[in-house]
């Protein structure tokens, strides 16, 4: 598009993002300010995520852009058409292909390789924001490595309702030091997020502040010897590829309140049917 | 069979096709021009450019129209485009003393030098609709007279030269920028004036009234309100001297506050500042009433725990693009999450109903 830079900002923005990101790689699970711009998006609406893309997209990069799982959700759309605008990059829906991965909410199903970036859209980079509102008091606790509010959080969770309620944003800890909060993902996906091949980027553009999990980190879930952290889904199957493991969107499908299960992530699921996986409820002509 | 919601792309367009045909209304009225906005909504224009940082009456005017007169929305598309400009310097400090005044008006004294100018002011109006409007009736001349020759001296000045005003700490140089770096807290006086600057007049208006009402009361007086052009110098380093760039209007008001002192000094006036784009008096009255309210510390005030007080929450939350856009993000959907939640609460209910079961 004319009239702006290659990825809508200009460069010494991007310079600016790429030394927060560096940093926060370097650091992993700590929180780097940034002088986060005014976006042609609301705040809230994944400003954090696009800055964070803008700055590592090449123009030989191949992009997906994803919210709750799904490539069709309207902000995605939003999103994917922006940088197809901007950047003028080819995009993509299946996991595989792309090279740079915007989230909201979800973690894709496909493993993820080296040579791929997953940029998480973050609303409250603050895993400690609900239980002390004062930022001055938070980057504190994180400095002097003080989480024990947290662990009170939890514990009084398990004695009002005999478990951990915190199924979504579930807090982490991070390569043995920082406590992060993952986004509101759900605690399913929590589990991809250690060990991971590839780059995990987080931006909160409203809040100011990149996070990053390099390759390979240590991500371990917070929870106690008696009550270990358990990633949970739906019990059931998906109702159009049949998959077992995949976390499933609850759907409300006739006026009696009936429901089935279907998976989250697209893309996953498309390959899962082209393949030949048929779930309960799949019409058969689909599957050919 | 079930088909997953699909289309989201179609049904943007589609929403963005109707609300411009909605933005455009009747065609039968004719439309707006950016002229009539920029001339007859003028206090909407100085709005839109005093949040959205921006001094540029025409593309104000763009973009009150473009947002349907939401000022927030036009506030936002100001914001979006500024973001994207260069910018190749900083201006001299205005000086709002050279100021040619549009009004001026001080309530601590009955008169004073310069005199007490009303301007075009709705205080004295009677708010009765005025019906002549809607016949499209034309306005008279308004009777002239000669304008002021001397720039008008700041009221605060000769309560200055007595010593009766807290002396002004000397700036830390360079102001920061707050577009340009994060917030950082806690954030100095200018870092502070910067964000009510371009803080949303709603919430200022309701921080500002709150001190008035006891939450942490700071009594203050209008020392002076002063509205007009002032000139907007720039040292450009070839030339080896400052060149006008321009004019910009702004609105002015100092505000004098009850005491500090000590033993060891006399009680002097405390003050609270206000510097607010465009004819916006309400908004710089505010900003000053919550400057003042934020010094608590400096000035060895007692904490109430006020809201206006709390710096990290004046600053955090004056912000509209900010707030509205997480405020309105939970349109988005959230549906994966909800999901989780869902599961949650049905184990939860599943073991609490097995528990009671077992105990019966």
């Amino acid at each position: 598009m004319s009239g702006y830079n290659f990825a809508y900002l200009d460069e010494q923005t991007k310079r600016m993002i790429r030394r927060a990101i560096l940093k926060a790689l370097a650091i992993p699970g700590y929180q780097v300010p940034f002088a986060s711009r005014e976006m042609p998006m609301p705040y809230g609406w994944g400003t954090g995520g696009v800055q964070v893309t803008a700055a590592c997209l090449m123009p030989e990069d191949v992009l997906k852009v994803i919210d709750q799982g799904a490539d069709d959700t309207t902000n995605a759309v939003s999103i994917r058409r922006f940088f197809e605008r901007v950047a003028g990059v080819e995009t993509t829906e299946r996991t595989a292909q792309a090279s740079v991965i915007q989230t909201r909410h979800r973690i894709p199903e496909t493993p993820l390789s080296e040579d791929q970036i997953l940029v998480y859209q973050v609303p409250i980079p603050e895993p400690l924001r609900f239980l002390e509102p004062s930022e001055v008091e938070t980057r504190k606790m994180h400095a002097l490595e003080e989480y024990g509010l947290m662990h009170v959080k939890l514990y009084e969770d398990i004695s009002r309702h005999g478990a951990i309620a915190t199924a979504y944003a579930y807090p982490v800890r991070v390569a043995g030091r920082y406590v992060m909060d993952p986004s509101p993902i759900p605690k399913f996906d929590n589990p991809k997020l250690g060990d991971c091949a590839a780059i995990q980027l987080f931006g909160a553009g409203r809040e100011q502040r990149i996070y990053a999990l390099p390759p390979w980190t240590e991500v371990v879930s917070l929870d106690f010897e008696d009550h270990p952290f358990e990633a949970s889904k739906a019990e059931a199957e998906c109702a159009l590829c049949g998959a077992g493991d995949s976390y499933l969107d609850e759907v409300i499908v006739d006026d009696a309140g009936g429901r089935m299960f279907v998976c989250s992530d697209t893309d996953y699921c498309g390959a899962r049917r082209a393949a030949g996986h048929v779930g309960a409820q799949a019409a058969r002509g689909e599957v050919a | 069979m079930y088909v997953a919601v699909k289309g989201g792309e179609r049904a943007i367009e589609a929403a963005h096709g109707w609300l411009a045909e909605e933005r455009r209304g009747d065609r039968g009225v004719a439309e707006l021009s950016l002229a009539q906005i920029r001339e007859q909504m003028s206090l909407a224009v100085g709005r839109v450019m005093a949040e959205g940082s921006l001094y540029d009456p025409d593309l104000a005017a763009l973009a009150i129209k473009q947002a349907r007169g939401d000022l927030i929305e036009a506030i936002f598309l100001m914001r979006a485009y500024r973001t994207t400009l260069p910018r190749f310097g900083a201006s001299l400090p205005v000086e709002t003393g050279a100021m040619r005044c549009d009004r001026r008006i001080s309530a601590v004294f009955k008169d004073a030098p310069g005199g007490q100018v009303l301007g075009p002011t709705f205080d004295y109006t009677h708010r009765l609709l005025d019906f002549t409007l809607a016949a499209e009736g034309e306005v008279p001349e308004a009777a002239r007279a000669e304008a002021a020759e001397r720039a008008m001296p700041h009221i605060m000045g000769y309560l200055d030269r007595e010593g009766l005003m807290e002396r002004e700490a000397e700036g830390a140089g360079e102001p920061p920028d707050m577009t340009r770096a994060p917030m950082e807290l806690p954030a100095d006086r200018a870092l502070r004036l910067q964000a009510l600057a371009r803080g949303d007049e709603g919430f200022l208006l309701g921080l500002a009234y709150s001190t008035q009402r006891g939450y942490a009361r700071n009594h203050a007086f209008v020392a002076e309100l002063r509205i007009g052009a002032v000139a907007v110098e720039m040292d450009i380093p070839e030339l080896g001297f400052a060149v006008e760039l321009g004019e910009v209007v702004l609105t002015e008001c100092e505000t004098v506050n009850q005491f500090t002192g000590s033993k060891t000094e006399p009680a002097q006036f405390t003050r609270g500042y206000g510097l607010v784009f465009g004819q916006t008096e309400r908004k710089a009255i505010a900003m000053a009433l919550v400057d003042r309210a934020l010094r608590w510390q400096e000035l060895g005030e007692e904490n109430e725990g006020a809201p206006a007080q709390d710096e990290e929450f004046v600053l955090i939350h004056c912000d509209n693009i900010q707030a509205t856009g997480f405020l309105e993000h939970i349109k988005l959907p959230h549906y994966v999450d909800f999901q989780s939640e869902l599961e949650l609460i049905r184990k939860l209910r599943r073991e609490a109903g097995a528990a009671r079961e077992a105990a019966e």
